[in-house]
């Protein structure tokens, strides 16, 4: 068994009563008091997250950008210097290595930020696809800490503690900070469909940074809430509503696919799909009775199962039993009456869009 | 340090059951709600449904997860606790006020087959 690891942070966590769990590898706070206060602190006020477990590559080189924009299904080149984008790493059968955000931080070189859980298996496979690329990469997760701060308030809390205005740091761009001698990415960035922030940084500086901001009453938030949050604005878990056995466009994320690049790995098996057309879709599922729908429970249209739960909640926000669901493409159309099996028993619902609450996201 | 009552008897999947007369009245342990985290659901079997011991009856639901719910005794259901189906959250600030339902016992001796309160600290902390 390899050892379960620790983050920069994991004093604080457990000084502050987090309830502790294996997550990737690391020893992660799931909860520190409730997950329905955490969440609703994010939605109302402001709270933040240890992601130091997420994972970050460097690619530099003469060909960064050509390389990434190989191994992207999203478009990197044609960005200006300073943005973010979210997209995808594709297997050349159209199904999903992980997703991640890239830096672009200048024309030689990108930041890629990956799940934890994918590390080992992104860098492996990115270096692999480099041949007839003139770049370097370097894995860099181990050393770099990240928090996330999230919520309305986030952009008073980042005012107060750096002295400093972001209200001019737009939604998916980034900056250089250069504080206590270190250097700090800083970007308008998150995971909770609220406006927020991601600082990434050396273990010491992320330390003192956290510590500030709870100074500054800000809630640290666990795992759990930062799971309902993502699911009720619909943002894809890899493992979830993405896999390694799902391509994007079934996962219904084809805006960040930009078939109109030259190419890119997967891009032949994707435009087969589209060509021959989708058989199976994510779609939003919203139930009728009282129930929790939850991942892995099956879904029926009369006896037959036509699909799976990918995440489903008792919604905090809403406070009703939503979903995300893999589907036949049959059934996904809005409003398709499908029932949902849970403890042998089941429950009506109904097909719907994503669109569970409005992202309040500052652009 | 989980909270455990004396005069309660317990089953090792972390319901309680207080005897009054021939009903058992059946909830989830101090030590259950602490594992499950915020509870904010509770699938209960109706009034009249027949249990069987060691059975699965219905499930108390946290914000990440379902539990199962096992009888702790074979009977009938003779009552649901509305106010926690209408607050689940009572579970967890209550967990020995918050029964969930009550059986008429089918067979009282299968109280022997519960721990006691001593021998369920031990497997609960």
């Amino acid at each position: 068994m390899p050892e379960v690891k620790k983050t920069c942070l994991y004093d604080s966590h457990v000084r502050l009563n987090a309830r502790m769990e294996e997550f990737a590898g690391y020893s992660m706070p799931i909860v520190y008091t409730s997950i329905p206060e955490e969440h609703k602190a994010v939605r109302e006020k402001v709270g933040m997250f240890d992601v130091s477990h997420m994972g970050e590559i460097w690619v530099k080189g003469k060909d960064a950008l050509a390389f990434v924009d190989h191994v992207f299904c999203n478009e990197i080149t044609s960005k200006p210097v300073g943005k973010v984008v979210y997209g995808m790493f594709l297997y050349p059968n159209g199904t999903i290595v992980d997703d991640l955000l890239v830096y672009k931080q200048g024309d030689t070189e990108c930041l890629l930020v990956v799940n934890a859980s994918n590390i080992a298996k992104d860098y492996a496979w990115l270096v692999d696809a480099t041949e007839g690329f003139d770049v370097t990469l370097t894995n860099v997760s181990e050393e770099v800490a990240e928090i996330a701060l999230q919520g309305p308030l986030a952009e008073n809390v980042m005012k107060t503690v750096f002295e400093m205005d972001f209200s001019t740091l737009e939604f998916f761009t980034f900056m250089h900070l250069s504080i206590y001698g270190v250097d700090l990415i800083v970007s308008r960035t998150g995971y909770t469909g609220e406006d927020g922030f991601e600082i990434y940084g050396p273990e010491g500086a992320i330390t003192e940074i956290w510590e500030l901001f709870l100074h500054q009453g800000v809630l640290p938030c666990g795992l759990g809430a930062r799971d309902t949050l993502r699911f009720e604005a619909a943002l894809p878990l890899y493992g979830h509503e993405i896999s390694d056995s799902i391509t994007p466009l079934e996962a219904g994320f084809k805006m960040f696919v930009r078939m109109d690049k030259p190419d890119f790995v997967g891009k032949k098996q994707l435009e087969r799909d589209l060509e021959a057309g989708l058989t199976r879709k994510v779609v939003g599922y919203e139930l009728i009775d009282m129930a929790i729908p939850r991942q892995g429970y099956p879904l029926f249209a009369g006896d037959r199962e036509i699909g799976k739960i990918t995440t489903g909640y008792l919604s905090i926000t809403l406070g009703k039993p939503i979903a995300m669901a893999l589907v036949d493409i049959d059934h996904a159309k809005m409003g398709s009456e499908l029932e949902v099996q849970i403890r042998n028993k089941r429950f009506r619902g109904i097909v719907r869009d994503k669109k569970f609450l409005a992202k309040n996201y500052k652009k | 340090m989980s909270k455990v009552l004396s005069d309660l008897f317990y089953a090792k999947s972390h319901e309680w059951v207080k005897v009054e007369g021939n009903i058992a009245y059946v909830g989830i342990t101090d030590f259950a709600q602490h594992q499950l985290g915020s509870v904010v659901f509770v699938d209960l079997p109706e009034v009249g449904a027949t249990l069987k011991q060691n059975k699965e009856f219905g499930a108390v639901e946290s914000v990440k997860a379902a539990s199962d719910l096992m009888s702790p005794v074979s009977g009938k259901v003779v009552a649901q606790n509305t106010t926690v189906i209408g607050d689940p959250e009572q579970v967890n600030l209550d967990p020995y006020g918050a029964w969930l339902i009550q059986i008429d016992m089918a067979d009282r001796s299968e109280l022997n087959n519960l721990l006691n309160a001593v021998e369920y600290e031990k497997i609960s902390d």
